[in-house]
C-alpha cells in the first residue's frame, strides 16, 4: 500500500527525520492559511498523488507570495496530474503539501527495501538525487553504495557511518546521517514497510541533512497489524475496479486489451493473459478469483469484468482441482444468467468431473462456449472478438 | 525413488483442527499419505480424524516420530509455526499459508540457518507431492501419476497444468514441488534442481517460473553448470505490466528487472527448452525425451 508524501513525512517526522516545515492543505484557502502559519516569503506547493516525476509535470511549484500559493493550489486541487509514471489518465489531486523551500548544496538518494537475494533489508545510498535508482543501478552500479541489515541484530551504526563516508559526508553530517538511517531502519521494521525512499535527501546551505521528498510503501500482508496506517489508504489514487475487487477478495488489474479473463490462481491468470496474446488477442485484465471459487465470487468477478466497457469477450479458465468442475460450471451458468451477460463467454474447465461440466455448459443455452483445453480456449476467445 | 517425501514420510499437520487443516488432512489421508498426528496449541490430548492432537510440534514428534509437517496456520501465526517445526527437528516443513508479512519471513529465514536439518517449502505454495506415495498440500491428488518428470514451480495452478499434461501424455511425475509465490521463501529452484539431478527416478525436469526477482536467472546459471537432465521451462507474465503486483507478492517487474523476457533469454542461453505456451509444458518435455538422450554433462 502506497502512502502519500505528506503521510510518509508525518511518519518520518515521528521518527525524528529532519524535514522542511510544512502541512497538508485540502483547499486553496487552507493552503494560504498553512503558508501564513509556517511563515517566510516563499513556499513550495506540492500536489499529492501516488506517483513520481511530479516536478516536470507541474505538480511541484514555487510560490513567491500568498496570492501565488492560492493560485497554484487552486489550479492543482481537483485537477488530474499526468506525470511520466501515471499513464495518460493521470491521478486526481485531492490535496497539496505546502512547505518551506530550502537551499540544497548537495542532493543524495537513500532507500530501504527488501532484497530477495540476500533475504535482508537493503539500504541503498547514492550521491545525486532525483533519478530513477534502478536505471542508475543498471548503468553505473559503482556509484551506488549498499549495506544489508542482519534481520536479528538489525542495522548497525558502523554500517551507517560507512555509508556516510562513502557519500563523502563530513563532520556533523556523519552523525546526523547515522541517526537518520538508524531511525529509518526502526521505522521500516516497526511499521512493516516494503520501501522507504528519501529522494532527495539534501545537504542544506547550513550543512544539515533534510528529507525533501519521501515515499513509503507498506507490506500489504502486514496491514492487519498496522491498522492505523491501513486507515491512511487513499482509494482515489487506485483504479476503481482494482479497489472494488479487493473488497470481494479478488485480485484484479486493469490492462488495455478487450478479452477479459477470469482465472483461479495468479500464475495461471498471468499465463492466460500471455496465451491470449500468443494467439493474437489482447488481454483486458488480470483476474485471480483464488482457490475456493464460489458462485458468488464468480458473479462478482463477472460484474467487475463487465464494468470495463472495452471488453468484447470473456475467457474463464479454471483448473478445478479439488473443487468439482460441474459445481463450478453451475456457478458460472447461474452468474451468467443472473448478471445478464450478452458478451461471448468462453469457458475452459479442467479437473474433477470436467466432462460433466462441459455438458452442462453446452446445454445451458446461454452464450457460453465450452473450450477443450487451454489453447482451444484462447483461440475461441480471440475468434469470438474477431467475429463480434 | 523421489525427492523430499515418499511413502515412509510421517506427516503431522499444524493448524490441524482448523477448517483448512481438517479438510486437507482428510484429503492427504485419503490419498495414502502417512499422517501420524496434528498440532493445535491448547487442544493437546484430543483426537481429531482418528489422530492424536498435541500442543507443540515437539510433543508430536516425540510421540509419533513425524518427520514432515504441513502448516495451515493463519498468516499472523505462521512464522511461529514454521520455527516450532524446525525447533522440533522436522525435516520437511511445508507452509501452505498465504499472506505472511515479509519481515516475519526474513526472521524465519535467518533463524532457519540454526536448523540445517530443516527444509522449508513455501509459504504461499501448493505443497509437495510424490505421486502414489505422499501428498502434503492442497494440490488435487487425482491428476498425478507416478513417473519420471520432476516439477518445480512458483505457481500453484500452473503446477497443476504441468502435472495434468505430463499425466495425459503418459510421462507422470517423480515429485512435484510448489516453492511458492512470495518474495522470501524456503527452498528455491536451485535446491530442487540439485535434488532432482541426484534422483534416479527423475529423467526430466519442468521448471515453471514467473515475473519478479532473479530466481530463474540464478537457476539458469545452475542448470548450465550442474544439471545433466533435460529441463523444460515455462515463464508466466510476458504481458504483465511493470510495477504491478500480479497476485503473488513476489510477481512484480520493478525497474526493468524481473521481466519474463529476461528470464526466458537466460534459460535459453543455458540450454533449457522454454515453451511459449502454458499448454505445451508436457508436450515440450515429451518431445525433448524423444529427440535426445539426456545431454552429456558439460565437461
Amino acid at each position: 500500500m502506497y502512502l502519500h508524501e505528506y503521510q510518509s513525512k508525518q511518519l518520518l517526522g515521528a521518527y525524528g527525520m529532519p524535514l522542511p516545515a510544512g502541512r497538508i492543505a485540502h483547499s486553496a484557502e487552507e493552503a494560504v492559511a498553512v503558508a501564513r502559519a509556517i511563515g517566510g516569503a516563499s513556499w513550495m506547493v506540492k500536489a499529492q498523488v501516488h506517483a513520481g516525476a511530479r516536478g516536470k509535470a507541474g505538480g511541484v511549484q514555487r510560490a513567491n507570495s500568498s496570492a501565488d500559493v492560492e493560485r497554484i493550489a487552486r489550479a492543482l486541487i481537483g485537477s488530474r496530474l499526468v506525470t511520466q509514471q501515471t499513464g495518460v489518465q493521470g491521478l486526481p489531486v485531492g490535496a497539496v503539501l505546502v512547505e518551506t523551500p530550502c537551499v540544497a548544496v548537495r542532493e543524495l538518494y537513500l532507500s530501504l527495501t527488501i532484497d530477495r537475494r540476500s533475504e535482508r533489508v537493503l539500504v541503498m545510498a547514492a550521491a545525486g538525487g532525483g533519478m530513477e535508482i534502478e536505471q542508475r543501478a543498471h548503468d553505473t552500479p559503482d556509484t551506488i553504495h549498499t549495506v544489508t541489515a542482519d534481520p536479528v541484530a538489525g542495522l548497525q551504526a558502523e554500517q551507517c557511518r560507512t555509508l556516510a563516508v562513502s557519500l563523502q559526508l563530513a563532520d556533523k553530517q556523519i552523525a546526523q546521517f547515522t541517526q537518520i538511517l538508524l531511525a529509518l531502519y526502526r521505522l521500516f521494521v516497526e511499521k512493516d514497510a516494503a520501501l522507504i525512499e528519501i529522494n532527495p535527501l539534501v545537504v542544506t546551505d547550513a550543512g544539515d541533512l533534510l528529507a525533501l521528498d519521501a515515499k513509503i510503501v507498506l507490506d500489504d500482508n502486514a496491514l492487519y497489524r498496522q491498522t492505523e496506517l491501513a486507515a491512511l489508504r487513499d482509494v482515489t489514487q487506485e483504479d476503481a475496479r482494482e479497489s472494488a475487487a479487493r473488497g470481494f477478495g479478488l485480485n484484479y488489474i486493469t490492462l488495455d486489451g478487450n478479452i477479459a479473463c477470469m482465472v483461479n490462481g495468479a500464475g495461471l491468470a498471468m499465463a492466460t493473459m500471455d496465451l491470449i496474446k500468443l494467439h493474437g488477442g489482447e488481454p483486458a485484465n488480470f483476474l485471480d478469483v483464488g482457490g475456493g471459487t464460489t458462485a458468488d465470487k464468480v458473479a462478482e468477478a463477472f460484474k467487475l469484468i463487465l464494468s470495463d466497457k472495452k471488453v468484447r469477450a470473456i475467457l474463464v479458465n479454471i483448473f478445478g482441482g479439488i473443487v468439482r468442475c460441474d459445481l463450478i460450471a453451475e456457478g458460472i451458468i447461474k452468474a451468467v444468467s443472473e448478471v445478464g451477460i450478452t458478451l461471448p463467454v468462453v469457458v475452459r474447465l479442467e479437473g474433477n468431473n470436467a466432462e460433466r461440466a462441459r455438458e452442462l455448459l453446452h446445454d445451458s443455452r446461454l452464450k457460453i462456449i465450452a473450450a477443450d483445453g487451454l489453447t482451444d480456449a484462447a483461440v475461441k476467445a480471440v475468434k469470438a472478438v474477431a467475429s463480434s | 525413488m523421489s525427492i523430499l517425501v515418499n511413502k515412509n514420510t510421517k506427516v503431522l499437520c499444524q493448524g490441524f483442527t482448523g477448517k483448512q487443516g481438517t479438510f486437507h488432512s482428510e484429503q492427504a489421508i485419503a490419498y495414502g499419505t502417512r499422517m501420524v498426528s496434528g498440532v493445535t496449541p491448547g487442544k493437546g490430548g484430543a483426537t481429531h480424524l482418528g489422530l492424536p492432537v498435541f500442543n507443540t510440534v515437539r510433543d508430536a514428534v516425540r510421540e509419533t516420530q513425524a518427520d514432515a509437517s504441513m502448516i495451515y496456520v493463519p498468516a499472523p501465526y505462521a512464522a511461529d509455526a514454521i520455527l516450532d517445526a524446525a525447533d522440533a527437528g522436522i525435516k520437511v516443513i511445508v507452509c501452505i499459508t498465504e499472506g505472511i508479512p515479509v519481515l516475519d519471513m526474513l526472521k524465519v529465514k535467518a533463524a532457519l540457518k540454526n536448523y540445517p536439518q530443516a527444509r522449508l517449502i513455501g509459504p504461499n505454495c501448493p505443497g509437495v507431492i510424490t505421486p502414489g506415495a505422499c501428498k502434503i498440500g492442497i494440490m488435487p491428488g487425482a491428476i498425478h501419476k507416478p513417473g519420471c518428470v520432476g516439477i518445480v514451480s512458483r505457481s500453484g495452478t500452473l503446477t497443476y497444468e504441468a502435472v495434468h499434461q505430463t499425466t495425459q501424455n503418459g510421462l507422470g511425475q517423480s515429485t512435484c514441488v510448489g516453492i511458492g509465490g512470495d518474495p522470501i521463501h524456503g527452498m528455491n529452484f536451485i535446491d530442487c534442481l540439485a535434488l532432482f539431478e541426484q534422483d534416479p527416478q527423475t529423467e526430466g525436469i519442468i521448471l515453471v517460473g514467473e515475473i519478479g526477482g532473479t530466481a530463474e536467472e540464478a537457476a539458469a546459471e545452475y542448470i548450465e553448470a550442474h544439471v545433466s537432465k533435460l529441463v523444460v521451462s515455462y515463464i508466466a507474465g510476458l504481458t504483465a505490466p511493470a510495477g504491478k503486483r500480479m497476485g503473488h507478492a513476489g510477481a512484480i517487474i520493478s525497474g526493468g528487472s524481473g521481466t519474463a523476457q529476461g528470464k526466458i533469454a537466460a534459460l535459453e542461453r543455458a540450454g533449457v527448452t522454454v515453451v511459449h505456451s502454458p499448454a505445451e509444458m508436457g508436450a515440450g518435455m515429451l518431445e525433448q525425451f524423444k529427440r535426445c538422450k539426456p545431454r552429456e554433462h558439460h565437461s
